[in-house]
């Protein structure tokens, strides 16, 4: 199952305008998908006979910089049956306010295994997931402020009085 | 900074009143963050009811040490140090994987040469053994069964030695860079592997009379926290965990990288021999098993390693290192098999002349195979909850990275 007809698959599905554009330069292509999708396409890619993605590899948050303001999720599916791998992108522009996160649909409905991964972007880059059963901090203590992995965050200077050297 | 969004607090506020809101007969215990049979700092919050688990609530993160944003500020060569921190009970596969895909990245994989790629391999299936007794041995503990610890721990130490021997550290070693070695393996360090190996098969028969077949050890673990196929892949288990759900899927023979294709060894799966497949016992003959196989692989890269791809005088382990690790623009998603499972890296790169990557993240297995602790550990008792934690073996410095 190359990447044409996953392309194809998805198309029938869903109609045109839910892939938004493709990355054939590197190593691994990848798929960018309407970011309101996501989760169908997932659920989609995972029960439907000619794929079965059915192992979410990993799942990374990833803010592309200060100048882009924009953030994304990247999923890395395997297919067990198949012995493929697949990766998908969604990304959105966010102003960075803290009050309003980027936001994403949850597949941990689909994957179970994204119910963590998911908890730890919101944790480190701060992208919200709609439809989360339990989105709090992972790695982070709950009263953390700001989101490590950031590129415009600065190191706090006090942790509940402390100072941090 | 105040976060006047109620949204992302919403969660917090759910769990803390579902602790809050624990009825008379029920209790919060907390098993951790020091406890022994958590390996590590690792807090279970259990809402039980008597001596019934009703909940588990896992709180990691005290181990944090910050991997990925040390990564976004380190060229490659200098995160390998790192890498090695995340499974310290296998640091060596971690920086296998790590080096294979930043030399993927680099278009570098297909110039190593066939001595280095055999030592990497050998190299990281003595680690794998050495992770793979202290899983059993403290899993033996956590039982009730000190014997094996012991004598896993005995014979794990031949195998720190060498590698001490070789990269000058115990546990962190820091041996495999990017496109070479720190150094060749030292003098007679093949013949002395050999004795290992010689030494350690019927050490192995024994552990088997020990603790395999042991009675009281097969009540223990036998029909426990059963572990259904689908359960495991749809959480994202990998590794023994995996494999011993009864499903064959080892990224040594999917992925076939390395040498690995060059090799033979068979991928040992739990059936079910003692009770239901995918329980407690299946997990850790996987274990038993792998340690077997892994000593065939160590026994043929010894073959080769002693026989055509002997060491000459001129061999340089360092001589195909790049000057500068400048990958190309792009991402990259390596995967490989750790000893806990299927550990990746995803780097994004977004400068070709920088030697310092945009963006890391680990995709740790131990994270993965945790997640499913809440799932198999409902409605179990206490003391089950053990023998099911200690047979996901974890690694705390994984986890949290």
């Amino acid at each position: 199952m190359n990447l044409e007809e996953i392309k194809s698959i998805l198309i029938q599905k869903f109609g045109e305008s839910v892939i938004v554009g493709e990355e054939t330069t590197g190593l691994q292509p990848a798929l960018m998908i309407d970011p309101d999708r996501i989760a169908d396409v997932c659920l989609e890619l995972r029960d439907n006979p000619k794929t079965y993605f059915d192992f979410l590899s990993c799942l990374s948050g990833v803010d592309y910089g200060v100048e882009t303001n924009r953030f994304g999720v990247v999923y890395h599916l395997a297919s067990i049956p198949y012995q493929t791998q697949l990766t998908l992108k969604v990304s959105k522009e966010n102003n960075r306010n803290l009050d309003n996160l980027p936001s994403f649909p949850s597949i941990s409905s689909v994957y179970h295994s994204a119910d963590w991964h998911e908890r730890e972007a919101f944790d480190m880059e701060g992208i919200f997931f709609e439809g989360h059963p339990d989105l709090r901090r992972i790695l982070m203590p709950d009263d953390w402020e700001g989101y490590p992995l950031r590129k415009d965050y600065k190191n706090a200077e006090y942790y509940k009085g402390i100072k941090i050297d | 900074m105040n976060i006047t969004n109620s949204k992302y607090e919403e969660a917090l506020e759910r769990y803390n009143k579902k602790i809050l809101d624990a009825s008379a007969q029920e209790m919060v215990l907390n098993m951790g963050p020091q406890h022994p049979s958590t390996h590590g700092v690792l807090r279970l919050e259990l809402i039980t009811d008597g001596e019934i688990v009703k909940e588990v609530i896992p709180h990691m993160g005290y181990l944090h040490r910050c991997f990925e944003k040390h990564a976004e500020s380190l060229t490659y060569q200098q995160t390998i140090p790192f890498t090695d921190r995340m499974d310290y009970l296998a640091s060596m596969n971690n920086s296998h994987i790590w080096t294979m895909g930043v030399e993927r990245m680099m278009g570098i994989d297909k110039d190593i040469p066939k001595r280095i790629e055999y030592i990497r391999v050998l190299v990281c299936e003595l680690n794998r053994i050495a992770s793979h007794l202290i899983a059993i041995g403290t899993y033996g503990i956590d039982i009730g069964a000190f014997t094996p610890f012991l004598w896993c721990f005995r014979d794990r130490e031949h195998i720190m030695g060498m590698l001490e021997w070789a990269s000058g550290s115990r546990m962190l070693y820091n041996y495999i860079w990017v496109g070479g070695l720190f150094y060749d393996l030292p003098v007679g360090f093949e013949e002395r592997c050999r004795e290992f190996v010689d030494y350690f098969k019927p050490k192995l028969i024994e552990l088997n009379e020990l603790l395999t077949n042991n009675q009281i050890f097969i009540s223990r673990t036998a029909n426990v926290g059963v572990l259904p196929m689908d359960v495991a892949i749809n959480y994202g288990c990998s590794g023994p965990m995996l494999r011993g759900s009864g499903l064959k899927w080892d990224l040594r023979r999917i992925d076939g990288y390395s040498v690995y294709p060059e090799l033979e060894f068979d991928v040992p799966i739990g059936n079910g021999e003692m009770g239901t497949i995918g329980d407690c016992w299946d997990r850790y003959k996987v274990r038993v098993d792998e340690i077997a196989q892994s000593l065939r692989i160590v026994e043929q890269c010894l073959d080769r390693l002693q026989k055509e791809l002997k060491r000459t005088p001129d061999f340089d382990p360092r001589a195909k290192m790049p000057r500068k690790i400048t990958p190309k623009v792009q991402d990259f998603y390596i995967r490989g098999e750790g000893a806990k499972g299927e550990l990746g890296f995803y780097f994004i790169h977004n400068d070709a002349r920088s030697e310092i990557p945009f963006r890391v993240k680990s995709r740790g297995p131990s994270f993965c195979n945790l997640s499913v602790l809440p799932a198999i550990a409902k409605g179990v008792m206490i003391a089950d909850l053990i023998a099911i934690i200690g047979s996901i073996d974890f690694v705390l410095g994984e986890v949290d990275r």
